[in-house]
C-alpha cells in the first residue's frame, strides 16, 4: 500500500509536468489548428531561462589573487558576483540561490515575446497551409532554436539547483501513520506540483471568466463566424500563442532543478507531449490535463519492481500502450471534439 | 496510350558506345594499392569520428580538441606535449614516416548507424587510414566492426563496456580506455575501506548493453567484499525523471545506491537522488551512500554540487602528478584555456600510440601496425606503465578512484583523487567470463 | 513501353539515366581541388541516396496519395534490417534470402500495425503509428536484446552457424558472388569516379520500385487512393469502402520500407536499433514533404538533400574553411571563417533546419516546385496543363480541408 501511495505521488508530479506541456500545445492546436513541432523547443528555452538567470546573477568581477595559482600555474582568478558586491554577500548569496524561481520573471516576457514573434513572423502564414507544411516549418524552427542554444551553452547539461530552502524531502509517511522513510517526497517536486496546479487553474479561469477567453473559446469553435461579427480574432490568437509559449516556458524553467537543462531536452519531450495531447483528445484543454496526470501516474506504477518483474520492460512502453488502448476504445481520445485534426 | 518504340539501329549504336565506354577503364583499386588507402602522397589522413550533435556533443568537442593537438604535435608544431615524455622515442615531430599528418572529422551523432556512415565516408571518400574517437560503447563496437571489414585501424575513444575488448573484440581495433570490470575491481577495496563490508546495495542500471556489463561487474566486485545486493532495477535509457525508481530505494533496506548510469542519465539520476535527500538519511544505522562507478568530468560538471563526496572511477585525471600528464595539461590548457577531460587524454594518447606503432613497424599497413601494438609496453602518456595486451587489444594500466570534490577551489576542480589503483589489481585473464565469447580474428589490411 | 504513356516512358528513361550515371554526376569537382569536399560520389553516400530514395518513394505511396501521415515507418525499416542480418547469421552472406524475408516480415508487420492504426484517421492515426514504432524501438534497445543485440546493433559473429557458407563464399554481403563493397575506380583527368557493386545493386532495385510506384500512381488503385485524400466522405457515399485501399497502400509502403531497411543491411552488415526511433520516422516524413509530397521525384530529391547535408556538411571543419579562404587577407579570412563556422561541422543541423524553413516558406510544394520554377524561368513561359510539366500531372490539387 505504501508503495502504491508513493508511486501515486510520483505520478502526480510527473503528470503535472506532462499536463503543463500538453496544455500549451493544446492551446495552439485548439485555437490555431497548427501542429507545432517547436513546442518542445519552447519548453527547452524556458529551462534555459533558468540557466540564463543563474548566469546573469553570477556575472562577476574578476580579480587576480597572486597567492593562489590556477591549473597552469598562473595567478588564480577570483570571481565575485556583482550581485554580492551590490547587496552584500548575505543577501546577494540568497538572491543567487533563488535564481530558479526568479527566472520565472525572465521566462514570462521572453516566452511571450518569442511566441508573438513566432506567430506574427512565421506561423501566421501557415494557417491555410497543409499540416505537413506546418510540421516541416516548425520542425525546422525547433532545430534552429536548439542549435542556437547549443551554440551559446554547449551540449552538456547545466546544473540549476533549487533554492536551499527546498533541498531534501518531506516525509509524508510519518504524517499518515507509516514508518519513517517509507513515503518521502522531494520538497522541490511539491513546489512544482503546486506551481503547475496554479498555472493550470489560471489558464482555465482566464478562458472561462474573461471576455477575452470567451471570444477565444468562440473562435476555437467557429472562427469564421466570430470573424464575421467584426471581432479581430487574429490579434487574440496571437496573444493565445504567446500565452501557450509562456506556459511551456514556465513549465521548463521550474523543471530545471529536476532535469538539468540541455539543448536536446525539447526533442525528448516533444513526442511525449504529442502523445499526451492526442490521448486527451484534440482541442480539449481538460482532456490534455487529465491525460497528462493519467499517463504520469500509470507510468509511475509501471516502473514499480513488482510490475516490472511480472512484465519485463513494461515501463519502456507503457505510455504508448496506454495511448493505443485509449485511442482504440475512444475514437477521439479522452475528451476530444469531433472533426478537429481528423482529416 | 502511345507506346515507346525501340529503334533497332539506335539501339545497336548506343550499345556499342556504352560497350566502348566500359572497356576503357581498367584500373582497379586493389591492384594499385598494397592495402586499403595506402598513403601515396606527402600526407597521411586520419579520421576523427566524434559525437558533434546529441547529448555527448561536448565530450566529442573535447575529443576533437585533443586530436587537433595531437596532430599539431606529430607535425612538429606547438610544444610537443607528451611526445617528449613518451617512453618510445620514435616520434620526431616530422609527421608519421615523414608524411605530414592531415585529418578529417565527422559526426557520430552517438548512433551506431550514423557513426558507421561517417566512418565509411572517411575511408571511402577521404582515404583515412585510421579511425579514432567516439563516446559510447555501442558506437565503438559498431565502428570497430566496420574498420575490421574495411581494413583500417580503429583506435577506440571513450568506450567503457567490457564487450569492446571482450565479446566484440576485433584484430584491427585497440582500446586505451579502461572498462567496467576494471572500474569495479578498482572501486572494491576503496568501498570496503570507506563503507565497510556489511552493506546492502541497490542498483539502478541503464537498460542497455553497457549498463548491464557495468552492473554485473559491480555486483561481482561488491559481493566479493561481503556486500549484499538488495535489488537491481533497469531504467529506460530515454528516462529523464527517475523519481519512481529512486523513491522505493530508501524503504528497501539498502544503504548504498549504485547508479550504473552514464551521461544525461547519470546527471539526472544523481541530481534527483540527492534531491530525494538520500544522502542525509540513515539506514541500518549507517549513512546512506551513493556510488557512481564511471565518472566523467563533463557529467560531473552537469551534476554540479550534487557529486560532492560521491565515489567513482576514472581512466585519468588532469591533476595527476606524472610528467606526461603535466606536459599534456600544459599544452592543452595553454591552447584552449581549460584542462583536458579523460576523453581528451585517451584520444590524444591513442593518436600518439598509433603514430608510434607505424614508425616502429615502418609501414602504414594495418597488419604491421597491429603487430607493433600487440604486447607493446610504454610509459609517459599519463597513466604510468601500460601494456597493450596481445590477446584482446586492451590497455592495462592504473585506474583512478575519485570522489566528488566537497569544496572545489575552482570550476575545473571537480573531483579529488582518492587512490591510484595499481594495474595488478585490475588485471584479469583474457578468458574471464565477462569477456568470453569473442574472437579477435585475423588482421585485415583490405588487400 | 512497359504499359506507360509516352511521357511517363521518357520520364522513366531520364530517371534510369540519372540513376546509372550518379557516380559521375555526383563527382563534379576534380580530386584535390578545393571543392572536392562537396563531391558525393563515394559508395556509402550513393547507396544511401538510393536506399532512402526507396524508403521515401514507398512512404509517398501512403502519404502522398492517401494523405495518411504515418509517424512509424522507421519500425519497418528496422524490421527489414534485422531480417537481413539474421539471414546472414543463419544462412550466409548472400543477400537474396534476407531481402525476401525483409519484405515479407515488414509486410506482415505493416499489415498488423496498419489494420489497427487505420481504424482512426488524421492525427489519431499518426499517433497510433508513432506509438507502435516507439514501442518497437524501446523494446529492441532493451528487452529484446537477444534478438536485436540492443545498443550495439545486430551483427555477424564468427561463431554464427551460416549453414550455406561454402569455403569459397565471400566473407561480406554479396549477390550470388557479386560482392557489394567492391568497386572499380576510374581516373579521368583529375576526376576519380567510383563504380560500386552495392550502389548499382541498390540503383537497379530503386529503378524497379520506382517503376512500380509509377504504375501505382497511374493505376485505378492509385486514383482510388487519391480519392481518399480528396474526400473520403464522398467516397463512402458512393458505396466504396476506403479501408481496404488504405490498408493496401499502408502495407505496400511498409514493404518498401522493409526493402530499404534490408538494403541498408545488405550494404553494411549491421542493424542498429536507432533505425526504428521516431527521429528516423520523422526523417522520412521530412524527406517526403521537403521534396514534395505526392510527386514522383520529390521524395527522392528530399532524401538526397537531407542525406547530403548530414554526410557532407558535418565533415567540413575549420581547418578546411581556412584552406578555402587561404587566398584572402588574414583578417578577412578569419572573419569569414568566423561567420561560416556556426553552419558547418557540428552546426550541420542548424543549416538543415534553416533550409527546411526556407524551402517550406518559399517553395510550397517542396523542392520539386523549385525545380519547376527554374524550368519555367529557363523556358521562359508558364506552362499550361497539357504540356508535360512533371508537377502538373502528379501533384494532387490542394483541397480545402473540411473541418
Amino acid at each position: 500500500m505504501d508503495a502504491l501511495i508513493l508511486q501515486f505521488l510520483n505520478g502526480l508530479d510527473k503528470g503535472s509536468a506532462y499536463a503543463l506541456i500538453a496544455l500549451g500545445l493544446t492551446l495552439i492546436f485548439g485555437t490555431l489548428g497548427v501542429v507545432n513541432f517547436a513546442h518542445g523547443a519552447m519548453f527547452m528555452i524556458g529551462a534555459f531561462c533558468a540557466v540564463a538567470m543563474q548566469s546573469m546573477l553570477n556575472i562577476s568581477k574578476v580579480t587576480l589573487d597572486p597567492t593562489k595559482l590556477d591549473f597552469l600555474g598562473n595567478p588564480a582568478q577570483i570571481r565575485t558576483p556583482m550581485v554580492e558586491s551590490l547587496f552584500g554577500p548575505e543577501l546577494g548569496g540568497s538572491i543567487i540561490n533563488w535564481s530558479v524561481p526568479l527566472s520565472i520573471l525572465l521566462a514570462i516576457p521572453v516566452m511571450l515575446a518569442l511566441g508573438f514573434i513566432m506567430e506574427r513572423g512565421l506561423i501566421k502564414h501557415f494557417y491555410k497551409r497543409p499540416h505537413a507544411d506546418q510540421i516541416l516549418v516548425t520542425f525546422g524552427l525547433a532545430i534552429v532554436l536548439q542549435e542556437i542554444i547549443k551554440y551559446f551553452y554547449g551540449a552538456n547539461p547545466i546544473p540549476t539547483p533549487a533554492p536551499d530552502a527546498f533541498r531534501g524531502s518531506i516525509d509524508f509517511g510519518v504524517l499518515i501513520g507509516y514508518a519513517q522513510n517509507t513515503i518521502i517526497y522531494p520538497a522541490w517536486r511539491l513546489v512544482y506540483f503546486t506551481f503547475s496546479a496554479v498555472i493550470i487553474a489560471a489558464v482555465f479561469a482566464f478562458l472561462q471568466f474573461t471576455t477575452f477567453g470567451m471570444v477565444v473559446r468562440a473562435g476555437m469553435a467557429d472562427r469564421e463566424t466570430v470573424g464575421l461579427l467584426g471581432i479581430n480574432i487574429d490579434k487574440r490568437f496571437t496573444i493565445m500563442f504567446g500565452i501557450a509559449a509562456a506556459v511551456a516556458g514556465m513549465a521548463g524553467a521550474m523543471y530545471a532543478p529536476i532535469n538539468s537543462p540541455n539543448y536536446h531536452m525539447g526533442m525528448d519531450f516533444l513526442v511525449l507531449s504529442f502523445v499526451v495531447v492526442v490521448v486527451g483528445g484534440m482541442g480539449s484543454l481538460p482532456g490534455a490535463v487529465l491525460a497528462g496526470f493519467l499517463l504520469g501516474v500509470v507510468e509511475s506504477f509501471a516502473s514499480m519492481n513488482e510490475v516490472k518483474s511480472l512484465i519485463p520492460g513494461i515501463d519502456q512502453i507503457i505510455i504508448y500502450l496506454i495511448a493505443i488502448i485509449i485511442l482504440l476504445t475512444r475514437p477521439r481520445g479522452l475528451m476530444g471534439r469531433k472533426g478537429v485534426m481528423e482529416e | 496510350m502511345s507506346k515507346f518504340e525501340i529503334n533497332r539501329r539506335g539501339l545497336i549504336k548506343s550499345g556499342a558506345a556504352i560497350g566502348a565506354g566500359l572497356a576503357l577503364p581498367t584500373i582497379f583499386t586493389r591492384n594499385a594499392y598494397a592495402y586499403v588507402n595506402e598513403p601515396k602522397g606527402a600526407t597521411v589522413t586520419l579520421g576523427f569520428n566524434v559525437p558533434q550533435s546529441g547529448p555527448y556533443a561536448d565530450e566529442g568537442a573535447d575529443e576533437l580538441r585533443a586530436f587537433q593537438l595531437a596532430v599539431e604535435h606529430l607535425n612538429g608544431e606547438g610544444d610537443g606535449g607528451m611526445i617528449g615524455t613518451f617512453s618510445s622515442k620514435m616520434l620526431k615531430g616530422n609527421g608519421i614516416l615523414g608524411k605530414k599528418v592531415a585529418y578529417v572529422s565527422g559526426d557520430t551523432q552517438t548512433k551506431s548507424d550514423a557513426a558507421r556512415a561517417s566512418a565509411k565516408s572517411m575511408i571511402e571518400k577521404d582515404g583515412a587510414i585510421m579511425i579514432s574517437g567516439g563516446s559510447s560503447s555501442g558506437v565503438a563496437v559498431a565502428v570497430q566492426g566496420l574498420c575490421q571489414e574495411a581494413g583500417v585501424i580503429f583506435m577506440a575513444g571513450l568506450t567503457h563496456s567490457n564487450d569492446t575488448t571482450g565479446k566484440d573484440k576485433k584484430a584491427n581495433g585497440f582500446r586505451h580506455f579502461f572498462n567496467a570490470y576494471m572500474s569495479a575491481a578498482a572501486l572494491g577495496p576503496v568501498l570496503k575501506s570507506l563503507y565497510g563490508t556489511d552493506r546492502s546495495a541497490y542498483h539502478l542500471t541503464a537498460d542497455y548493453t553497457w549498463g548491464w556489463t557495468q552492473e554485473a561487474s559491480m555486483i561481482a566486485a561488491t559481493e566479493a567484499l561481503g556486500w549484499k545486493t538488495v535489488n537491481k532495477v533497469l531504467t529506460p535509457l530515454a528516462a529523464t525523471d527517475f523519481s519512481s525508481y529512486i523513491a522505493p530505494v530508501l524503504n528497501s533496506g539498502a544503504d548504498v545506491l549504485v547508479l550504473n548510469h552514464y551521461g544525461g542519465n547519470m546527471v539526472n539520476s544523481l541530481t534527483q537522488a540527492v534531491q530525494f535527500g538520500l544522502r542525509d538519511k540513515q539506514v541500518n544505522g549507517k549513512n546512506f551512500e551513493i556510488v557512481v562507478p564511471l565518472y566523467s568530468e563533463l557529467m560531473a560538471k552537469g551534476a554540479g554540487k550534487n557529486i560532492a563526496g560521491i565515489v567513482g572511477s576514472q581512466n585519468w585525471d588532469w591533476k595527476l602528478e606524472d610528467e606526461g600528464t603535466k606536459s599534456f595539461v600544459k599544452s592543452f590548457g595553454e591552447k584552449y584555456g581549460f584542462p583536458p577531460s579523460q576523453a581528451a587524454q585517451t584520444c590524444y594518447a591513442q593518436t600518439l600510440l598509433y603514430a608510434d606503432a607505424v614508425e616502429r613497424a615502418g609501414t602504414f599497413d594495418p597488419c604491421g601496425v597491429v603487430e607493433a601494438l600487440e604486447g607493446f609496453e610504454f610509459d609517459g602518456l599519463g597513466n604510468g606503465k601500460t601494456l597493450y595486451r596481445k590477446e584482446d587489444h586492451q590497455c592495462f594500466k592504473d585506474v583512478l578512484v575519485v570522489r566528488g570534490a566537497e569544496n572545489p577551489q575552482d570550476e575545473f576542480h571537480l573531483v579529488d583523487i582518492v587512490e591510484v589503483t595499481p594495474v595488478a589489481q585490475v588485471t584479469y585473464e583474457p578468458e574471464n567470463e565477462m569477456f568470453a565469447g569473442g574472437n579477435l580474428g585475423k588482421c585485415n589490411s583490405g588487400a | 513501353m512497359l504499359g506507360l504513356s509516352k511521357k511517363d516512358t521518357t520520364f522513366l528513361v531520364v530517371v534510369i539515366f540519372l540513376t546509372l550515371m550518379t557516380p559521375i554526376l555526383l563527382q563534379p569537382f576534380p580530386e584535390g581541388s578545393v571543392l572536392a569536399q562537396f563531391n558525393a560520389g563515394y559508395p556509402d553516400l550513393m547507396q544511401r541516396f538510393a536506399i532512402y530514395g526507396i524508403f521515401a518513394i514507398g512512404f509517398n505511396i501512403l502519404f502522398g496519395l492517401t494523405g495518411y501521415l504515418s509517424f512509424g515507418h522507421a519500425a519497418f525499416l528496422g524490421v527489414g534490417s534485422y531480417s537481413v542480418v539474421w539471414m546472414y547469421k543463419l544462412l550466409g552472406y548472400n543477400v537474396v534470402p534476407g531481402l525476401l524475408l525483409a519484405v515479407v516480415t515488414a509486410g506482415l508487420f505493416a499489415l498488423l500495425i496498419g489494420y489497427i492504426s487505420l481504424r482512426r484517421s488524421g492525427i489519431y492515426f499518426s499517433i497510433l503509428t508513432l506509438a507502435f514504432a516507439q514501442m518497437s524501438f524501446n523494446l529492441a534497445y532493451s528487452v529484446l536484446t537477444p534478438l536485436t543485440n540492443g545498443e550495439t546493433g545486430l551483427q555477424v559473429y564468427t561463431d554464427d552457424p551460416q549453414i550455406l557458407m561454402g569455403a569459397g563464399s565471400p566473407n561480406s554481403p554479396h549477390f550470388f558472388g557479386i560482392v557489394m563493397n567492391e568497386s572499380a575506380k576510374i581516373d579521368v583527368g583529375g576526376w576519380q569516379f567510383t563504380f560500386n557493386n552495392g550502389y548499382y545493386f541498390c540503383a537497379i532495385i530503386a529503378i524497379i520500385v520506382f517503376y512500380l510506384s509509377l504504375r501505382i500512381f497511374r493505376s485505378p488503385f492509385g486514383i482510388m487512393l487519391r480519392a481518399i485524400k480528396t474526400n473520403q466522405t464522398r467516397m463512402t457515399y458512393t458505396g466504396l469502402n476506403p479501408r481496404p485501399y488504405t490498408l493496401a497502400a499502408f502495407v505496400i509502403s511498409g514493404m518498401y520500407a522493409g526493402l530499404a531497411g534490408g538494403l541498408l543491411a545488405s550494404m553494411d552488415p549491421l542493424a542498429g536499433a536507432e533505425r526504428m526511433q521516431w527521429t528516423a520516422s520523422g526523417e522520412v516524413v521530412l524527406m517526403t514533404i521537403l521534396g514534395g509530397a505526392g510527386t514522383l521525384m520529390g521524395p527522392i530529391l528530399g532524401a538526397g538533400f537531407i542525406k547530403y547535408f548530414e554526410n557532407i556538411f558535418s565533415k567540413i571543419n575549420d581547418d578546411i574553411l581556412h584552406t578555402w579562404f587561404a587566398a584572402l587577407p588574414d583578417g578577412l579570412e578569419d572573419a569569414i571563417v568566423f561567420m561560416v563556422h556556426p553552419f558547418i561541422g557540428k552546426g550541420w543541423s542548424l543549416t538543415l533546419g534553416l533550409l527546411f524553413m526556407m524551402v517550406v516558406i518559399f517553395l510550397p510544394g517542396g523542392l520539386i516546385e523549385g525545380g519547376n520554377r527554374i524550368w519555367r524561368l529557363v523556358t521562359g513561359r508558364s506552362r499550361n496543363r497539357n504540356t508535360p510539366g512533371k508537377d502538373a500531372q502528379h501533384h494532387p490539387k490542394p483541397t480545402a480541408h473540411v473541418n
